[in-house]
């Protein structure tokens, strides 16, 4: 029963996919969180084990979260699940292909579905800054490391003021907290990739690197 | 309709090789899957013409579903029909199968760490800059015309200011999509 929740919930997820992997994002997201399969930020991980591991994101991540829920077999209904529409609609349109490229209808579809992916995209960007460099203050729940709990602890109970700063780099604003080392790390990656061409496993590793460094 | 080429059990092995190779050593997502390919199967191979290339990225592009999957589905079924698409497929699949089982066995065990915590902060951190990026530069390439900002904009608000689900938004998109070049054709017209 669980083999086919996981292979529906992914063919689901593999038919209104549009755009690549980050696009996938909020729908993977909001999917495992509805059925409570994993912790959103072992998803947030997943995702960025895939920046170095070989292979699509989507697949990485349905092979991941099968494997979670239900062991290997979980795996292959997941990753079997997420493959059947592309599956069919490729082989469809292989034979279609001339009516399919010449359909106004299609190219009018798909120009109101591809700007509607950079929304996905830049919605999947708040959900990456909350699993990392900003959250509700003195949570010690919703992300960073398992060292925030007593560093949050230590925030709520000096938490006298708008700002306040805890040893652990974590500063607070309201009711707000923003991890400074985690946005640090942001801003070497933005700034490493745009003006120096940093790569994306290069820069995977050195932001595990200076997260191991950082406090 | 799609010419299929007739290929023998060796052709097929070459191509499940092919497609096994690509998807074991391309790391980090579908778009960098797709210059391998091109020169796999355009210029080494043979199998794919140039034209069909483009054609055959773009269709992948534009169907939902993996950009990757799609793209090994339609020059598999190119070279050898149903059975060439299932064979691509798999051999674009299992490499990524394969090592995140690996690694799914390999964390469960590590997971509550001290410093592998650190280390997958600080990662998730790095990630956020590198997924904004990318929308930047699809941003730049899709957002052309007001009507796309306003789209955009509204999928992006009705997620995270309104918590909608994806595929009403996906669906909403669509049919925007058609109603604006409805609008477009009668104003031509």
């Amino acid at each position: 029963m669980i083999h086919l929740e996981l292979a529906w919930t992914f063919f689901t997820i593999g038919l209104f996919s549009f755009g690549g992997g980050y696009a996938m994002v909020p729908l993977m997201e909001r999917e495992i969180a509805a059925h409570g399969w994993l912790a959103a930020r072992e998803f947030a991980d997943i995702v960025a084990i895939s920046q170095m591991t070989p292979g699509p994101i989507a697949v990485n991540a349905a092979t991941y979260i099968g494997f979670r829920v239900a062991g290997v077999a979980g795996s292959a209904a997941a990753t079997l699940g997420v493959f059947l529409p592309s599956l069919i609609l490729v082989l469809l349109v292989a034979r279609f292909l001339r009516k399919f490229k010449e359909s106004r209808g299609v190219e009018g579809v798909l120009s109101g579905i591809r700007p509607a992916t950079v929304g996905l995209i830049a919605s999947a960007v708040v959900f990456f800054s909350g699993m990392s460099i900003i959250g509700p203050a003195a949570a010690g729940t919703g992300f960073g490391t398992t060292g925030d709990a007593a560093g949050s602890a230590a925030l709520a109970g000096s938490a006298e003021g708008f700002f306040r700063l805890d040893p652990g780099w974590v500063l607070g604003l309201g009711s707000w907290e923003v991890r400074l080392s985690a946005l640090l790390i942001f801003l070497v990656v933005l700034v490493g990739t745009r003006r120096f061409g940093l790569k994306p496993i290069p820069a995977v590793i050195l932001s595990a690197a200076l997260g191991l460094a950082l406090p | 309709m799609t010419e299929v080429r007739r290929a023998g059990p060796r052709e097929l092995a070459v191509m499940f090789g092919s497609f096994f190779k690509i998807g074991a050593f391309t790391i980090g997502g579908g778009y960098a899957m797709l210059p391998l390919i091109e020169r796999e199967f355009v210029e080494v191979r043979g199998w794919v013409t140039d034209e069909e290339i483009v054609d055959v990225f773009a269709i992948a592009q534009s169907l939902p579903g993996v950009i990757a999957i799609n793209t090994s589905i339609f020059i598999g079924y190119r070279v050898a029909g149903v059975v060439g698409a299932l064979t691509a497929a798999a051999g674009m699949i299992l490499p990524s199968f394969f090592s995140i089982l690996a690694i799914a066995a390999l964390l469960v065990n590590v997971r509550d760490n001290l410093w592998v915590q650190k280390a997958f902060a600080g990662v998730r951190a790095g990630v956020t800059a590198m997924i904004l990026l990318a929308g930047i530069k699809l941003g730049k390439a899709i957002l052309r015309n007001p009507p796309a900002w306003v789209i955009a904009g509204l999928s992006f608000l009705a997620l995270v200011g309104f918590g909608l689900h994806v595929i009403p938004i996906i669906l909403s998109g669509g049919l925007a999509g058609l109603i604006i070049q409805a609008i477009g054709r009668a104003r031509r017209a």
